[in-house]
């Protein structure tokens, strides 16, 4: 922790199967020294798998991985300097919490391992960082969620990881604790100085917690950038989908032409792209404007009103029926069920269908 | 009150609150419960047959034994073929339950632990020794270690008594009693997975350490329970140790076994003598049996305040 610097990670063409079932898909990744970085991506998208090679308790069916240039395969789960907080703590339960995070220290080789005086200073150390000092003599069955994850962050850090792997680590607590512990773990972050990733299917949890974010879909990455970029630039149709709200609309180009149903949008396609494809929309850059302009026009259905914007589910038609997609509109322009408005995308992005 | 008033207006006040009453009555009663009558003729015939075949027997085996008085009962233990059948049973008890306690450990963390083929196979094969008769089992091992048996001439041309000797009723008990250890640490492995053991290997302990410091406290009371059960039936077992023991007087004898022989000779206080001793080992085991589950039950966290 204290001037040692913490590791860059680079994972190549990692392959991990389970039966027939790829859950890692010849995956590449740099991780930066000191970065906090999140795995983002549906259940079964391989980022536990991921994270697990990395600490070696799971082994690629192919590929490499690397910490600071050195092969990280060739060293077991204790050998490598990576602390790990996992999914549902694995606390010690017949420990105190003194002796879970002691435990660490504790089993070094006697060559390396520390006076107990030095380990119970160093466990005091740890216990007053997670500010669980308090709860020392206590065992794991008496600890709340929250207190049980502070233990085990604690009990892994004791070990003075170069790597810190989370495993959904706000997963199984309730949302206001959810809430306090992700900002108390991005000011550790800082505070600590160790290159850390985290798990999490929660994007809000990783676009606010993260300095990059790595969007994971069957096995493979779809998108690795900061939190603006996923959000605001995303790479393929599944990161688009995945991460915040959007409307997505079924469209169909020809000749640069953009068209919905029969309907042509007044939208620009990119160039060179033709076929059935996908137009992805957030819901607040979907304009509202007054009808009969040309584009695309749909029906207001329901309208909800809450704090500054107003929410509207407006029927558009398809080509199979219409569809019913919900924007936010600012407070400032009334809309009411049953008004026929014109919608024109603000910012927009047009991914083609797979074949 | 308002309900009152919805009340039909020819039914009297008298009536209504008779009706109330039976309501109120039957309303009492525990739905989940019989009534009186059933209810104490269903614990009546439960504690009538657990005296005669349970609490009966136990007392007349105690009655026989001091039937000639304590002293009597002394020196039928501390005859010199009682005193050798007490040791047999001691020696034989602690090698098969020593044998258990690895083979059960080690059989119990394969099938919680890994994934590998034939798993289903093996706990079934667990069972085994519970669902054939302990005379089989005790047959199995004359097949194989007796004069004609499979590996007989071959023992018998190095000098090797299996048979007839201590190495054959050790074998035999723990053939029988193998599925207690296994089985109570089965289920408890089962349920605790492997993120513990991972932990620990992510935080440098070795395997050992990881066994020793992770796996074994956890899992102690359910050790604790199955070894009791195996010590309990390894000292009790007749039929397969009747087998292959050769009832040899002072040498081959376990308590089980000289219990049945003083019986048939008629010395009955003898017989019942020893026979009390194993039935304070059951009791013994009765009570640190209900200890265990109790601790058990608690999940196995030790409560420090």
């Amino acid at each position: 922790m204290k001037g040692r610097f913490p590791m860059a990670i680079e994972v190549r063409n990692l392959v991990k199967k389970f039966g027939a079932f790829a859950a890692l898909d010849h995956v590449d990744l740099k991780i930066r020294s000191g970065e906090l970085l999140a795995l983002l991506g549906p259940s079964g998208s391989g980022k536990t798998t991921l994270l697990r090679i990395i600490a070696g308790l799971d082994w690629p069916d192919a590929g490499e991985v690397s910490f600071d240039g050195q092969n990280a395969l060739a060293r077991g789960a204790g050998e490598r300097g990576v602390g790990f907080v996992f999914q549902h703590y694995a606390l010690f339960r017949h420990m105190t919490v003194f002796e879970n995070v002691a435990f660490g220290l504790r089993v070094q080789p006697r060559a390396i391992r520390k006076p107990d005086s030095a380990i119970r200073a160093r466990v005091k150390e740890l216990l007053d960082l997670v500010q669980l000092d308090w709860l020392a003599d206590r065992y794991p069955g008496q600890l709340s969620g929250g207190q049980r994850q502070r233990v085990a962050l604690a009990r892994a850090l004791a070990i003075e990881p170069r790597i810190l792997l989370l495993d959904e680590p706000f997963g199984a607590l309730d949302a206001k604790v959810r809430k306090e512990l992700r900002t108390w773990l991005r000011a550790l972050h800082e505070e600590i100085n160790v290159t850390s990733i985290f798990v999490t299917h929660d994007q809000e949890e990783a676009l606010e917690v993260a300095n990059r974010v790595v969007v994971m879909d069957k096995g493979r990455i779809e998108q690795v950038g900061t939190p603006s970029d996923v959000y605001d630039n995303p790479e393929t149709a599944f990161v688009h989908g995945f991460i915040g709200e959007s409307i997505v609309l079924p469209v169909e180009i020809h000749d640069g032409v953009v068209r919905l149903g029969d309907t042509a949008l007044n939208i620009a396609a990119e160039r060179g792209s033709a076929g059935p494809s996908k137009l992805f929309v957030r819901r607040h850059d979907m304009q509202v404007s007054a009808p009969g302009w040309g584009g695309l026009e749909g029906t207001v259905r329901r309208v909800r009103t809450f704090g500054p914007i107003q929410r509207a589910d407006i029927a558009v038609p398809g080509r199979l029926g219409e569809t019913v997609i919900e924007i936010d509109a600012p407070r400032d322009r009334e809309l009411h069920s049953g008004d026929i408005v014109g919608l024109q995308p603000r910012r927009y992005r047009i991914f083609a269908d797979q074949p | 009150m308002t309900m009152e008033t919805a009340l039909p207006r020819y039914t009297s006040a008298t009536d209504r609150s008779r009706r109330d009453a039976m309501a109120a009555r039957s309303a009492r009663r525990d739905p989940r419960t019989e009534p009186g009558p059933v209810r104490w003729l269903i614990i009546g015939v439960a504690v009538a047959f657990l005296s005669v075949f349970v609490v009966l027997p136990l007392v007349l085996v105690f009655a026989q034994a001091f039937s000639k008085g304590i002293a009597a009962y002394l020196s039928a233990l501390s005859d010199p073929e009682a005193l050798s059948a007490i040791r047999l049973t001691l020696c034989v008890a602690a090698l098969s339950v020593s044998l258990n306690l690895v083979f059960g450990l080690v059989a119990a963390w394969a099938i919680a632990k890994f994934e590998f083929g034939g798993k289903t196979f093996l706990i079934s094969l667990i069972d085994l020794p519970f669902s054939v008769s302990p005379v089989i089992s005790g047959l199995v091992f004359v097949l194989l270690f007796g004069a004609q048996g499979y590996w007989g001439p071959w023992l018998q041309a190095h000098n090797i008594h299996v048979l007839f000797a201590i190495p054959g009723i050790v074998l035999a008990t723990t053939f029988v009693t193998f599925p207690f250890v296994a089985r109570a640490l089965i289920p408890l492995m089962q349920e605790q997975g492997t993120q513990e053991e991972e932990a620990a290997i992510s935080l440098g302990a070795s395997g050992l350490q990881a066994f020793f410091r992770v796996t074994l406290p956890n899992i102690k009371w359910g050790l604790l329970y199955g070894v009791l059960l195996c010590n309990a039936r390894a000292m009790g077992e007749f039929g397969a140790v009747s087998v292959v023991s050769g009832h040899i007087r002072g040498e081959t004898n376990t308590m089980p076994l000289l219990v049945e022989i003083l019986y048939n000779e008629y010395q009955f206080v003898a017989s019942f003598a020893i026979a009390s001793l194993l039935a304070m080992l059951a009791l013994v085991t009765l009570v640190v049996k209900t200890v265990l589950e109790r601790r058990l039950d608690e999940g196995q966290i030790p409560h420090g305040h």
